[in-house]
């Protein structure tokens, strides 16, 4: 594996990352097996890759993201979390990661269920619902809330399954899924000090991340 | 043009004196693979892509054709600083077994008392033989891992058989606007060719070598069906609508069957320059393996099977115009490759160019080959 995590290039690269996939990033070991559903451009597999000799890989719906991906040598393939979860084979890989796609699924239950099927561990992020800029523009304006995370007007926006820090918990609870760590942060990328007490994060963190395994 | 003008060209080719055995169990007694190279292998013998060629394709991917003189078929992908970068890696492409561009096929001779060509008692092919003779070439040039196997139509169904004959002998794969079997749409169009060839007087019940004729009116309509299958509906409007030839019209001619519509002229001509470089009898043989092939079948119709513990990296390309070889036989494979667990890439081109898009000059397909490559050449190593 080249070891690349001294070089300016990747410091680059990690320090303009998007905050939650830095967060994962950290929670991911050197040398495991990933499957980054809704990759992007592929920076996450990328980066693990690099910084971590990680045989990353990713599932990406928009065509445009998967094109720039593979012809930046990364091993990306056009899919949806959806319907091309289900194909692969049990415990395929050692961590299964969902950035901020959770709330754009069809299923979210169902796709939570093949991370945990396909992979190990899951490792997912979202932006909270529960944040209380979102619950001070509904209960102020009476309209759907518009921040920069939940940037897009209702009738535009492809989140049609927003949940709280909370909400999460409680499907987590349902599925009798084991929460091996979680943490919010704030809009600053600070993780959040009231990490301990889901009440408070549920308030004051804008984005979720959490790693789940079965019982 | 003659039919003698396929005979003329002197190939550069590999004589396998032992011949091989092939799937149907009948055995050529000798064969030779026509074949050429670009490129410089590197002293590790790592560096080596192996290019399979289309149905009418040949081995002259980067150079003037000796029959046509026309550019290389892929002159825009393989060359100095292109996507199959020859500066760096060396690059090999031969002619399919069955072929008539100097490989062992129908027009070759039997045997050298009769002087007689094999004609119609050439054996049935598969795709997996064409990829036996190819492993037998590579074997001669001394190479033993090829870092890729890259082709698209009938040759990505070589890369797709090459990668699961052979895994350990495929560092990368990329199988481009294909599939994992023949659907009954493909050999329906493949059969109307071939009625087409049976039907001309000339075909003679496949010896019409024996007066140097060619059934050249059956070829042609076989290759102006085939060709439509290549274009989409888009691109035949883009290029020809309906408009007409000026100077017939102009001329008054009366018969409502001259060069009316641009589009029919075009696939005159199609037809016509086609019959001069490629042989009938290989057009069937040929045909015919398509027809045959069908990866999981070999499985107990499991693909996922045809790749299980596959070490080869994967990168699929469709075009969402190609209706031929259309993106859902594609997400077949991916997904086959998926429940291998396979390392996979997958991406359809967006394009209204129809099947013949990977001959064309597509940006977003050429930057995907290249970085794939790159990619894989980061990953094995490659300087």
């Amino acid at each position: 594996m080249p070891d690349g995590s001294d070089s300016n290039g990747v410091r680059y690269v990690a320090k303009n990352m998007r905050l939650d996939l830095r967060l994962i990033a950290e929670m991911i070991p050197a040398k495991t097996k990933v499957l980054d559903i809704g990759c992007g451009d592929g920076t996450l597999i990328d980066h693990l890759f690099r910084t971590r000799g990680c045989d990353a890989r990713g599932i990406e719906i928009d065509m445009a993201e998967v094109t720039h991906a593979v012809a930046h040598g990364l091993p990306v393939m056009q899919g949806d979390a959806d319907s091309d979860l289900a194909q692969y084979p049990d415990g395929a890989f050692d961590f299964v990661v969902l950035s901020r796609t959770l709330q754009a699924v069809e299923r979210p239950r169902e796709v939570l269920r093949q991370m945990l099927r396909i992979g190990r561990h899951a490792v997912v992020s979202f932006p909270n619902f529960g944040f209380w800029q979102v619950r001070w523009q509904l209960l102020w304006s009476g309209r759907m809330p518009m921040t920069s995370v939940w940037a897009r007007p209702w009738h535009e926006t492809p989140n049609i399954h927003p949940c709280t820090i909370r909400d999460f918990f409680v499907l987590c609870h349902e599925e009798g899924y084991v929460v091996e760590k979680w943490l919010a942060v704030d809009e600053a990328g600070q993780r959040a000090p009231w990490r301990r007490f889901v009440g408070l994060a549920n308030l004051f963190g804008e984005q979720a991340l959490f790693q789940l395994r079965k019982a | 043009m003659n039919h003698s003008a396929l005979s003329v060209v002197d190939h550069q080719r590999a004589l396998f004196a032992d011949g091989m055995l092939l799937e149907c169990g009948m055995t050529l007694p000798q064969m030779e693979i026509a074949y050429r190279t670009y490129g410089t292998l590197n002293a590790e013998r790592s560096n080596a892509i192996l290019i399979c060629h289309a149905l009418t394709g040949d081995q002259y991917v980067a150079e003037p054709h000796p029959v046509t003189g026309r550019g290389g078929w892929w002159e825009m992908v393989v060359g100095p600083g292109l996507p199959i970068d020859t500066n760096r890696y060396f690059v090999i492409c031969s002619n399919v077994l069955g072929g008539c561009m100097g490989s062992t096929g129908p027009r070759s001779l039997r045997d050298a008392e009769s002087g007689l060509p094999w004609g119609t008692d050439f054996p049935p092919i598969t795709i997996r033989d064409m990829v036996r003779a190819q492993k037998r070439l590579i074997e001669r040039l001394g190479i033993e891992r090829l870092f890729a196997v890259v082709g698209g139509s009938m040759g990505g169904m070589q890369v797709l058989d090459w990668a699961s004959a052979y895994p350990e002998n495929v560092f990368a794969a990329v199988p481009i606007a294909t599939a994992p079997y023949h659907s009954a749409q493909n050999i329906a169009f493949n059969e109307v060719g071939r009625q087409a060839i049976f039907a001309d007087q000339d075909y003679k019940a496949g010896r019409y070598w024996e007066d140097d004729s060619i059934p050249a009116r059956g070829l042609a309509v076989a290759r102006m069906v085939a060709h439509i299958t290549y274009l989409s509906e888009e691109a035949l409007t883009r290029k020809f609508g309906r408009r007409q030839r000026s100077t017939d019209a102009a001329a008054g001619i009366s018969s409502p069957f001259s060069d009316m519509f641009e589009v029919e002229s075009y696939l005159r001509y199609q037809g016509s320059s086609f019959v001069n470089r490629f042989d009938a009898n290989s057009y069937l043989t040929i045909t015919r393996a398509c027809d045959y092939f069908d990866l999981a079948a070999e499985h107990g119709d499991n693909l996922s099977a045809a790749f299980a513990g596959s070490p080869t990296r994967f990168c699929l390309i469709s075009f969402s115009s190609d209706w031929l070889y259309p993106t859902a036989e594609s997400r077949v494979v991916a997904r086959a490759l998926n429940a291998a667990a396979a390392n996979v890439s997958f991406v359809e081109i967006a394009s209204d160019k129809g099947h013949d898009a990977f001959l064309l000059d597509e940006p977003d397909f050429h930057r995907t080959l290249a970085g794939f490559l790159a990619g894989c050449a980061e990953h094995a190593g490659l300087a």
